[in-house]
């Protein structure tokens, strides 16, 4: 028997049920729906936390103290005996080839005065190479300058949040500004950058980190952050960062995390959860072959004289195991293609609904959605195909 | 075996198991059918013509004996070559008709060339020819709900010639139909028979038995008597000598088959059922 005509036999059998081929294969769509829609959701979450990460810029390397395997620091304030990574050590990395900037970082959270006002907000203690290693742009005046060892003044770059707050719409170039127990003048006013997972990215100060080390009474820097040259590979980078500190320090007792790798980490974590979800969903696309089991068994019940009848026309047993077989693989086919258009369909109109909501639909997922259903019809049509093919011919035809 | 011999059973036994009990549906059968025979086989229920008749439609296996069809020994194929055999050589015609009920007349009666994967242009061609022989071609695109039981048997008639079969096997072929419907169908047979197609029928109709030239009489699994009728032979020498595998050229009238009231099968009197042999 020829494909197409077995093709053909198969969608005849299942036009002729019409109503109850619709609600099986609506079993199956219900199904596809529910893990487009679900991995629709998790992969638009994915993309969305990824944005969220990378509008840093993705060709940051982070250098913390301690060696760690994963990434982190040991908490503040908690003896180790890991050497401190120091100002010098990041100075001495911005000689590296392809290195474009590194910049030393300490942060903390303190009271920050100005124009009688008072409000608490993070400092954060950097160099003149940290505007590029956050990607931020400056709004007024300009942000803290580079200036050599031992020597940086005490100026102060405000987030547009913190100058809002403390000046309101006065200009704040030149005004002086108490963080704890120091003085600062103000030099610079950042662009808002908006909220990064929840913390507002403008509601912060940025002082010389010498200022803030002694600020918060530390002696090494929390992390040295080292931005290179867009298009170089990160290893080759992490690599000369590490044999540098190594040399200065005599042994690797620092981590070094590039942004890729976090991101990397960072987005395998959000595939499996983009997985768990598309699980829930398959829960429901196994309730629908449990389906397209039930009406093909019915199907091979309801069609025993016919069986018989193909027998004693001459069909081999592979022919009527690859007729049932096709009916359900039909059927569950168009189920996931009407499921996927539901599934779009649904994850679209969330989309319209609530624009900041993130949802994306891979293409990937709808062709998996296709080859997943067709698997399901082949399994789903197994043991119903193969109780069809192995009937006896006169038992079939003597069946009312 | 002579050439001639058509199908040759030799010393079979058929044998079921019902529950606990053992049931000799065949004993012993020595059989054989030349080319172009015309064959009724009749009995009581369970005296094993209808097990006789799977057997020869390679439905059904012989546990002891030979079946030599066409001097081909078709006891030892497996499952596929039985099929292609059938297929190619075996033409069955039901009681119940067996179309399928979703699918237009056309469609039924190609559906052996479909199974063999005949291409789409020559099984139009052959259909169509089929449809004409058959009186059926303005019936063509009906599903079997929509036509008598004249006219369903003739389109299970048309399927079972269209591969031009060997023989032809019909179970009780009359046995749905009202009695001039299926004076009209027993007509085709002859005719289909007239012009060279073995013809093995299996009723309980005394009458239509006594119109075959070979009477086989079957009791508890064995033959009983095996009459030929010499009269009848004589009438019809006439089909010696013509081929065995052209399609017959049959003129049905149909305007009278049309006309015919279809008889629901629920009022079929107790000997018309369809006996378990």
């Amino acid at each position: 028997m020829l494909l197409a005509d077995s093709g053909r036999f198969a969608i005849q059998a299942i036009i002729s049920h019409r109503l109850r081929s619709f609600l099986t294969l609506l079993g199956i769509a219900v199904g596809i729906a529910a893990v487009i829609l679900l991995t629709s959701i998790g992969e638009g979450v994915h993309q969305f936390v990824l944005k969220e990460f990378t509008q840093f810029g993705t060709n940051v390397i982070g250098i913390s103290p301690g060696k760690v395997k994963t990434g982190g620091q040991p908490p503040t304030g908690f003896p180790t005996t890991a050497r401190l990574l120091t100002i010098e050590d990041a100075r001495a990395l911005k000689k590296l080839p392809n290195v474009t900037g590194s910049s030393p970082t300490v942060w903390g959270n303190s009271e920050v005065e100005a124009n009688g006002r008072l409000r608490r907000s993070t400092i954060y203690g950097v160099d003149a190479d940290f505007i590029n290693v956050f990607s931020a742009k400056v709004q007024t005046g300009s942000f803290l300058p580079s200036e050599g060892a031992g020597s940086s003044r005490a100026f102060v770059v405000l987030g547009s949040k913190l100058r809002k707050e403390l000046f309101g719409t006065e200009n704040p170039l030149g005004a002086r500004v108490r963080i704890g127990g120091l003085h600062f003048r103000v030099i610079g006013i950042l662009e808002p950058k908006g909220q990064f997972l929840g913390i507002d990215l403008d509601d912060t100060a940025y002082i010389p980190a010498e200022r803030a080390l002694e600020l918060y009474n530390r002696e090494g820097l929390m992390e040295i952050h080292v931005l290179y040259k867009e298009g170089t590979s990160s290893v080759a980078v992490a690599d000369a960062v590490k044999k540098r500190l190594k040399l200065r320090h005599g042994r690797e007792d620092f981590t070094i995390t590039t942004q890729e790798d976090m991101l990397k980490t960072l987005s395998n974590i959000l595939n499996i959860l983009t997985m768990a979800v598309g699980a829930l969903g398959g829960i429901s696309l196994l309730v629908g072959s449990v389906g397209i089991v039930t009406i093909m068994t019915i199907s091979v019940t309801e069609r025993t004289n016919e069986i018989g009848l193909l027998v004693a026309l001459g069909a081999r047993r592979r022919t009527i195991l690859g007729l049932f077989l096709s009916e359900s693989v039909i059927l569950a086919v168009l189920g996931g293609a009407m499921g996927l258009l539901l599934g779009i369909g649904l994850a679209q109109s969330l989309h319209l609904l609530m624009p900041t909501f993130p949802v994306h639909t891979p293409w990937s997922f709808a062709f998996i959605a296709l080859v997943i259903s067709g698997v399901i019809g082949l399994l789903a049509g197994v043991l119903p195909a193969v109780s069809a093919s192995r009937l006896d011919p006169i038992e079939a035809l003597r069946a009312e | 075996m002579p050439d001639e011999s058509l199908i040759s059973l030799s010393d079979i036994n058929r044998t079921f198991y019902l529950g606990d009990s053992k049931v000799h549906a065949l004993r012993n059968v020595d059989l054989n059918i030349a080319r172009g025979e015309y064959i009724a086989v009749m009995g009581p229920s369970g005296s094993g013509k209808s097990t006789l008749l799977n057997l020869i439609g390679l439905l059904d296996r012989p546990d002891e004996g030979t079946y030599k069809l066409e001097g081909r020994d078709v006891t030892t194929l497996d499952a596929d070559e039985l099929a292609a055999v059938r297929s190619e050589r075996i033409g069955f015609i039901f009681q119940s008709f067996h179309l399928v009920p979703r699918l237009t007349a056309a469609a039924n009666i190609e559906l052996p060339l479909v199974l063999s994967g005949f291409p789409a242009a020559e099984r139009v061609k052959r259909v169509s020819q089929a449809l004409k022989e058959y009186g059926l071609t303005d019936r063509a695109n009906h599903r079997p709900n929509e036509l008598s039981g004249g006219q369903r048997q003739r389109v299970a008639i048309a399927r079972a010639t269209i591969l031009r079969p060997a023989v032809l096997l019909a179970d009780e072929p009359t046995g749905n139909l009202d009695r001039v419907t299926g004076e009209e169908v027993v007509k085709l047979l002859e005719k289909l028979n007239a012009q060279g197609m073995t013809l093995i029928v299996v009723t309980h109709d005394q009458a239509l038995g006594a119109r075959a030239r070979r009477q086989i009489r079957m009791e508890d699994g064995g033959i009983a008597s095996d009459v030929t009728n010499s009269h009848v032979e004589a009438n019809d020498a006439s089909r010696d000598g013509l081929p065995t595998d052209i399609i017959p050229s049959v003129d049905i009238p149909t305007d009278n088959a049309q006309t015919v009231p279809v008889e629901p099968v629920s009022s079929l009197p107790a000997s018309r059922q369809p006996n378990e042999g």
